[in-house]
């Protein structure tokens, strides 16, 4: 079976930033699929205010690549209502910050037609959106409401952390009939982001995970990936943060298995609780507020399963529990310094 | 000094206005000052007509049957005798399915029902008037669309018992009916959210160079809801083929139109503002109701945009079986609501055409309490709610996803294991 077939890498990688690799997955989609319909403010003409829709105008038409009004619900209820009649709307939330006027229709709607329909009818739908701080975009350009949506049944939520995942995962979002939540992390759509805002930005065309495959792959929803094997601590994280836990990691010299959750919802469970088991010891990393946080599941889960393999509590470094600050950026994101502080903390016994 | 005993100045204080009904329990009724026009007076403008030169048809109200049962003016539908009876045994045969099974509930069959009474028209002339296959987004007083499309009666009861012949597999609330075949979304109990879809239905089928248009239908109270506005504007901006329907039946549960905009405007007047056609139409009148919806089908299948219809009418029940009207409406509103009973004023139009009388009627109305009954003791057989488990335990945990995730079948396996520890 080919590539095209089995969702296997079989293209000639070559290094592409984030938006790039957003672009071909959606490029690609399109091109196998005529439902495919991209939707959103900004996404047509002019190809989206970080350009991850450039182009797909031109090459597919306004019918299926078009701009929208200034109205979350009624982009998110579009949407459900095109699922209705069989296409596959792969709509764009300008900022996460924005998808709580689409939160009825993504929660009441989206997610629950198959069930209270018993099959009837699906809502194959993938909602993009950037997410996440560290641009200093204040507290309506910077929130991480992952938690929001994981904890609504019926829906998946995605955050990658390479351009190549990107892809990969986006692929299979849009190929899935379940609604998928896809937060792309907005800080690394350039390059990777190491915690250190003063230092000058890394393109990411010098990292691994930029390498992409031309043509189609898919990278399963439910699958995590180990960034960094390890045997004194696992850190679990997603995101933006894989990349600032890596540097931290390689900064302190501790031995930590570095774990990219890539899916949060369906959680891959068998890599944390085979890794907590090794380790021992487990530091969940992520920028959304602390309370009620994706963190609170992962620490529960590792409770649940690794008690006894436990050496130490499971340390949590998130966003503090505050509106995201705009000059007071760096002292709410869970930097270097917080997570360094956490993985001492938790080898200290 | 703080703000609160600063001197005020020469400025009058300010009042804030909040609505309130024109009668209450107790009062007298009388809706003299109630101007319905005369019927036949509005004109039928073209289908293609500029929304701009028809603004006076979201104002007034468009009205074919007179107080005689004659119908009259251009928006006469000229319907033959035979869709006119097929239209009143339909809005008949939905009266009786309500009376049944609002009486199932009070029997302590199911949980919860709503009726319909008093708005039959609104939702089954309509559909008379669009083609089966057109996708309807109803809100949860339309099962006159399921019973105009010919839909079981037996399938409908099911849904309300959540028994063991429920498609919906005892997932959803009585009345919350699903029917891909009949071109019925699945109800949602969510004021409003419908709209935007039906919008996203239409402009999909228009994207796709295909025939079908889609309809929905809110009550005048849930067109405060963001829903509504940005379905309207979604509406307006792509001209989707789709007819958005307002049943204003005057209350939403005790809150009275007043609470959603009525004293300062109508709500086909919504539509000016959106820059789309809006007909206010007497909900109550069964040609008026087709002939509206037939121009808005016609306006869309041609590609000229959406309309938005006011169905005026009167809610003669109560909002569910979960409220009781005489605790904050006048129990006299019904009895002199100005324009009649949509059943009643159909039949009248019907006999003074000569093809139709009293005893026919009577016979058709014993006919058709007789197939609900038979209809009911079929549905029952398989089950009425709370009368043992009509669904296997494990059916809770499907339909969440395409493929149930390791967490689902953890959960799965618990409930039984729980269960089984437990002995039960």
């Amino acid at each position: 079976m080919s590539g095209a077939e089995t969702g296997a890498e079989t293209g000639t990688a070559r290094p592409l930033n984030m938006i790039q690799a957003l672009n071909e997955a959606m490029d690609i989609c399109m091109a196998r699929d005529p439902d495919i319909v991209v939707m959103g403010e900004d996404v047509g003409y002019f190809g989206g205010v970080f350009k991850a829709t450039e182009g797909l105008q031109k090459k597919y038409g306004k019918t299926r690549v078009f701009d929208t009004p200034i109205t979350e619900c009624g982009i998110m209820g579009v949407a459900v209502g095109m699922a209705a009649y069989g296409l596959r709307p792969v709509p764009e939330i300008q900022f996460a910050d924005y998808i709580y006027p689409a939160l009825d229709q993504i929660v009441s709607e989206a997610a629950r037609i198959r069930y209270r329909s018993a099959g009837e009818y699906i809502a194959p739908i993938t909602v993009r959106s950037p997410f996440g701080g560290g641009i200093f975009g204040g507290q309506t350009h910077s929130q991480s409401p992952e938690g929001i949506f994981t904890h609504v049944a019926g829906l998946k939520t995605v955050v990658p952390s390479t351009p190549h995942d990107a892809k990969g995962l986006l692929i299979a979002a849009i190929e899935d009939n379940d609604p998928v939540i896809f937060f792309e992390p907005k800080r690394i759509y350039n390059g990777p982001f190491d915690g250190h805002y003063g230092r000058p930005v890394t393109p990411w065309a010098k990292h691994p995970g930029a390498m992409v495959p031309e043509g189609y792959y898919r990278i399963p929803l439910g699958k995590a990936a180990t960034v960094r094997p390890g045997g004194d601590v696992t850190i679990l994280c997603y995101g933006t943060m894989v990349h600032v836990v890596a540097a931290v990691v390689a900064d302190v010299g501790i031995d930590a298995e570095i774990i990219d959750l890539r899916t949060l919802v369906p959680l891959d469970i068998g890599a944390i609780v085979a890794s907590v088991t090794k380790t021992g010891r487990c530091v969940v990393v992520h920028e959304a507020t602390r309370t009620s946080g994706f963190g609170a599941e992962l620490s529960a889960l590792v409770q649940e399963r690794c008690f006894h393999a436990l050496e130490a509590p499971v340390e949590r470094v998130t966003g503090w529990d505050t509106p995201y600050p705009h000059s007071l950026e760096w002292a709410y994101f869970p930097g270097p310094v917080r997570i360094g502080e956490a993985l001492k903390r938790v080898m200290k016994d | 000094m703080t703000e609160e005993t600063a001197p005020r100045g020469n400025l009058a204080p300010l009042s804030l206005h909040v609505p309130e009904p024109k009668f209450r329990p107790g009062d007298a009724v009388d809706y003299a000052d109630f101007d319905r026009g005369e019927a036949g007076r509005m004109p039928r403008p073209a289908i293609d007509a500029a929304p701009s030169d028809m603004r006076d048809l979201s104002y007034g109200l468009v009205r074919v049957l007179d107080d005689d049962g004659r119908a009259v003016g251009p928006w006469d539908p000229r319907l033959s005798p035979q869709t006119l009876l097929r239209i009143l045994r339909h809005m008949a045969l939905t009266r009786a399915y309500d009376e049944r099974m609002y009486r199932a509930q009070r029997q302590g069959k199911t949980s919860f029902y709503m009726k319909c009474t008093g708005e039959e028209a609104t939702c089954i002339a309509a559909a008379h008037a669009m083609d089966r296959m057109d996708m309807v987004f109803p809100s949860y007083r339309q099962q006159g669309v399921l019973i105009a499309r010919d839909w079981p009666l037996v399938d409908m009861m099911c849904q309300v018992y959540s028994n063991a012949g429920d498609r919906l597999k005892g997932r959803q609330m009585p009345i919350m009916y699903s029917s891909r075949a009949a071109a019925f979304f699945s109800i949602s109990g969510n004021l409003a959210t419908q709209y935007p879809q039906a919008v996203g239905y239409a402009m999909a089928s228009a994207a796709k160079g295909d025939t079908k248009i889609a309809s929905a239908w809110c009550g005048e109270g849930s067109t405060a809801e963001g829903d509504f506005h940005s379905a309207l504007t979604f509406a307006s901006v792509y001209r989707a083929p789709v007819i958005l329907n307002v049943v204003n039946n005057q209350w939403a549960i005790s809150s009275f139109s007043g609470f959603a905009g009525a004293e300062a405007t109508t709500f086909a007047a919504r539509a000016v503002g959106y820059g789309i056609a809006g007909l206010r139409v007497d909900g109550n009148d069964a040609l008026a109701v087709y002939a509206a919806t037939l121009w808005a089908a016609d306006r869309a299948r041609g590609n000229h945009g959406p309309t938005l219809i006011e169905h005026f009418t009167y809610r003669a029940e109560g909002h569910s079986t979960s409220d009781d009207p005489t605790k904050y409406r006048s129990a006299e509103e019904h009895g002199a609501w100005p324009l009649g009973d949509p059943i009643v004023r159909l039949k009248q139009h019907l006999i003074a055409l000569g093809a139709w009388d009293e005893e026919r009627h009577a016979a058709m109305d014993r006919a058709l309490a007789e197939e609900v009954r038979a209809a009911g003791k079929e549905a029952e057989k398989l089950g009425i709610l709370g009368d043992g488990m009509h669904q296997p335990f494990s059916t809770m945990f499907e339909d969440v996803f395409e493929e149930m995730p390791w967490h689902l079948k953890e959960q799965s396996q618990q409930m039984f294991e729980e269960r089984k520890a437990a002995g039960i």
